[in-house]
């Protein structure tokens, strides 16, 4: 059974690059266009895993994986982060927030796979 | 169509960059007029951000450098690290201008100046000052990914072990604290890379894991030894380590140089549901342990109690411990809970293919002509028509004019982008021309049909140039005459029985008249000795060919004159007309159509012909009375109307289609209004009726007729020409010169 991804990003082109990519590699993909449309979609989705983007109007990314953390079911799924934020400032407040990766903008579809890979094992 | 998805993705992030540049262009304005709040900094701040992510994705390295610094700085103003000044905004306005010129030409393909973008990021860098020197290095995106890669790998390498490919391989001892399960992270799948990385050997221990009945929940106990073929890279296996080296003891180290045995690799399972099954002999782990530990794989975490990590069998190198690494300062909290509205308007839109648009308005053409035909053949029965019929009739006519309302709605946008545009315009020409000039923009909201804006953009470009160029004088200029320093460029749009009005106005010194009339009359354009008011001369500006710059300056164009604006305007159903204060400045009206598909018309008759002309063109119907009007010369005949005389122009007689109306009494006057205020009476054969009428092109196949704006198909299938007022004028106006001569 394929992973079921959600990807949140406030870009429509990152939406569409990273759905893109990730259904070419079988994976199920669903979006969100910013923080609280995410999270909002978690019971529905039900995913294995959230990518998140970190800039979003309404709620950011730190504010989703806070969110996610939360959650009384997807608490513990992995929540991967992605942005051109590649600060190390930036990682290690998503760390805390309780993000388990990163993925750095402009990503190839190599480094998202193995991203994924290492978080979810496939 | 769908060839490449990333084609796709490439139009998409098009579309997204023109309203991300929108919304950034909108937030720096409420910047500039101080009314930004810090949803507006983020606006802004995120339509860049964006920008370049996009840019990124496409290898748009220009595009990319230039957001990236962008960025940087509107990261310190968003974070109160910079204070915005006035060159500041000026200088992000530009950076906006060139981000949008970026844009435009990755969408073309086109190549663009990269010394423009690289001034720009020098004037940037100056804004980014005190964290400059790493980063100005190399502004690109990626630059800075480099610099996270763990550092401290290097330093802390043992001479002895200065050979990577030594004869032993490594040994990756790995305890997981609880974070690296809170985190989301699982030791399985970390492990399971290695697997597929090539490693010889797995192995957990569970020494320190206290007995099955005192076992806590959230705390994992397992420590992994994994062995490595020594042709891996440390780098390679560190990586693998990347999201959790904060959450994990682990140590790479070589292996003592006796290879480790590879015991039947096969057997060793790295998969959850397989590891249970692993019956490897040197693995003494509790199996009930590691049952738990999969079942309930996100359940361990919470107080870690720290683990001691046993050392592995083999006792090499020192171990190069990962964890040393300073933990960054801790970030603000996160921003969590900002709302904006924006966003939730923008979902309740779809994207719609514009010619999916047109044919639907072709469509409704077709329906408002059959609807019309259909009224017309009931009448034409001259049979007795039902209550039921006739109430039916006039519902449907009046669903067809709301469902044409609503269609041509959906071409209709606020006109606010071109005004927007125009800004930009205004900028540059003052930079150009050392004039002080601020735009004042009003009805923006004001909307028009989509290919109006469209096409509307050159003519007014030229024309809030002209404005700047010609219209505005020098701050000193200004300052001597008892007017400030800078020039106000007013720029507004109003919807004005059913018309859209566009106002350039300037506080300029207004049209040099005498000078004007003198460049006239030396480009022949005017007799020496005619008698011309003012709004007359004012309007020689629009000839052909007239231009008062004395040397031509590459901003308002080479040759091309307000005649080409007006030309445009006119081949949007448009009029243009100017009108000047000495002293006090120019005002140039541009009148335009809603939209270019149907208008409302009365029709006409001429001699046996039928024609248009449009409503909002005519003030009143006169029916002329002999003592009304008068007749000045055997050619020219003028009316008398409210103590006005206004000439007589016979729309037969121009057109060519009878002689003159000897007798005017005969016929019927259409009084009409050139936008530049002048009356003229339309004498015609007689008045028909008023309907909605749908705009046929004509130009595409005639080219431009004098007189007849265009054609339209009345409701009896027959052709019928749109009269062209000012064409009209123009060529009565050329007949009287031609009797004249």
């Amino acid at each position: 059974m394929s992973l079921t991804i959600l990807a949140i990003d406030d870009s429509s082109t990152m939406r569409r690059l990273v759905q893109s990519t990730l259904v070419q590699s079988g994976y199920a993909v669903e979006v969100a266009e910013d923080g609280i449309d995410g999270l909002e979609k978690l019971d529905q989705v039900k995913p294995d895993l959230v990518i998140t983007d970190i800039n979003m109007p309404r709620l950011d990314g730190f504010g989703v994986i806070e969110g996610v953390r939360a959650h009384p079911t997807f608490n513990k799924i992995p929540v991967l982060t992605l942005t051109t934020e590649s600060a190390a400032e930036m990682k290690q407040r998503a760390r805390k927030a309780g993000a388990s990766g990163w993925i750095v903008k402009p990503f190839d579809k190599d480094k998202l796979l193995m991203a994924i890979k290492r978080v979810c094992g496939v | 169509m769908s060839s490449d998805p990333l084609d796709e993705i490439r139009i998409v992030f098009f579309q997204e960059c023109s309203e991300l540049l929108e919304e950034l262009e909108d937030g720096l304005y409420a910047m500039r007029d101080g009314e930004e709040t810090d949803d507006t900094v983020n606006a802004v701040f995120r339509a860049v951000h964006s920008i370049k992510g996009g840019a990124g994705a496409f290898g748009l390295d220009l595009l990319v450098s230039v957001s990236h610094q962008f960025e940087t700085v509107l990261d310190k103003v968003r974070s109160d690290q910079l204070e915005t000044t006035p060159e500041l905004i000026d200088l992000f306005m530009r950076c906006a201008d060139k981000l949008q010129d970026l844009v435009q030409s990755a969408k073309n393909g086109q190549d663009s100046d990269a010394s423009v973008c690289d001034a720009l990021v020098a004037e940037l860098l100056r804004y980014d000052a005190p964290a400059a020197a790493p980063v100005a290095a190399a502004p690109a995106a990626s630059g800075d990914e480099v610099a996270f890669q763990v550092a401290p790998l290097d330093f802390s390498f043992d001479d002895e072990d200065d050979t990577p490919a030594a004869s032993g391989g490594w040994t990756v001892t790995f305890t997981p604290h609880a974070e690296l399960y809170q985190r989301g992270n699982d030791c399985c799948h970390l492990v399971g890379i290695l697997k597929d990385m090539g490693a010889v050997s797995v192995r957990v221990e569970t020494d320190n894991s206290p007995a099955w009945d005192s076992l806590p929940v959230e705390t994992p106990f397992m420590v992994w030894t994994v062995e490595m073929p020594g042709d891996t890279s440390e780098d390679d296996i560190r990586e693998v380590f990347e999201f959790v080296e904060d959450d994990c003891d682990l140590k790479v180290e070589r292996a003592a140089s006796d290879t480790p045995a590879a015991p039947q690799a096969d057997e060793f399972g790295f998969t959850p549901t397989q590891l249970d099954l692993s019956d490897d002999p040197e693995d003494d782990f509790v199996p009930q342990k590691l049952d738990l530990d999969l079942d309930l794989p996100a359940d361990e975490p919470t107080a870690a109690t720290p683990v001691e990590a046993s050392p592995p069998a083999a006792e090499p190198t020192p171990p190069v411990q990962v964890d040393d690494k300073p933990k960054a300062p801790a970030a603000k909290p996160a921003a969590a809970e900002k709302k904006t509205e924006a966003k939730s308007e923008a979902a309740s839109t779809i994207r719609v293919d514009l010619n999916r648009v047109d044919r639907l308005i072709n469509l409704i053409g077709e329906l408002v002509i059959n609807q019309s035909m259909l009224a017309q053949g009931f009448q034409s029965l001259d049979a007795p028509v039902s209550q039921q019929l006739s109430d039916g009739l006039g519902d449907l006519r009046q669903l067809t004019r709301d469902i044409q309302d609503s269609v041509m709605a959906i071409r209709a946008q606020p006109i606010k982008p071109l005004f927007r545009r125009m800004s930009r315009i205004v900028r540059e020409t003052g930079e150009s021309t050392g004039k002080q000039v601020q735009l004042v923009t009003e009805g923006e909201a004001t909307e028009i049909d989509k290919t109006i804006i469209e096409r509307l953009s050159a003519p007014l470009t030229h024309m809030i140039r002209n404005a700047v160029d010609q219209g505005l004088e020098l701050p000193e200029t200004r300052l001597d005459s008892g007017k400030t320093e800078v020039g106000t460029v007013r720029l507004t749009a109003v919807h004005r029985s059913g018309r859209v009005v566009i106002e350039v106005a300037d506080d300029g010194a207004g049209v040099n008249r005498k000078k004007v009339r003198e460049i006239a009359v030396e480009k022949g354009l005017v007799d020496i000795d005619a008698e011309l008011s003012d709004s007359e001369i004012d309007n020689l500006l629009f000839m052909p060919g007239f231009s008062t710059a004395k040397a031509v300056s590459n901003l308002s164009g080479r040759g091309v004159g307000m005649d080409v604006v007006k030309r445009s305007i006119q081949a949007l159903g448009g009029r243009v007309s100017l009108e000047s204060e000495p002293g006090k400045g120019s005002v140039f009206t541009i009148s335009l159509p809603l939209t270019l598909a149907v208008m409302d018309g009365m029709i006409v008759r001429i001699d046996d012909q039928l024609m248009v002309v449009s409503l909002s063109e005519i003030i009143e119907t006169i029916r002329p009375t002999a003592a009304a009007v008068h007749q000045l010369t055997p050619t020219q005949r003028v009316i008398l109307v409210r103590g006005e005389y206004v000439p007589i122009i016979d729309v037969g007689f121009e057109l060519g289609f009878r002689p003159r109306l000897e007798d005017a009494n005969n016929g019927v006057i259409l009084l009409s209004e050139t936008e530049a205020g002048d009356r003229s009476a339309l004498l015609l054969d007689g008045i028909i009726d008023q309907r909605q009428v749908v705009i046929k092109g004509l130009e595409e196949n005639y080219g431009e007729v004098p007189g007849v704006a265009a054609v339209t198909i009345l409701g009896d299938g027959n052709i019928a020409l749109i009269l062209d007022v000012d064409g009209l004028l123009r060529l009565s106006e050329d007949t009287r010169l031609s009797d004249a001569a």
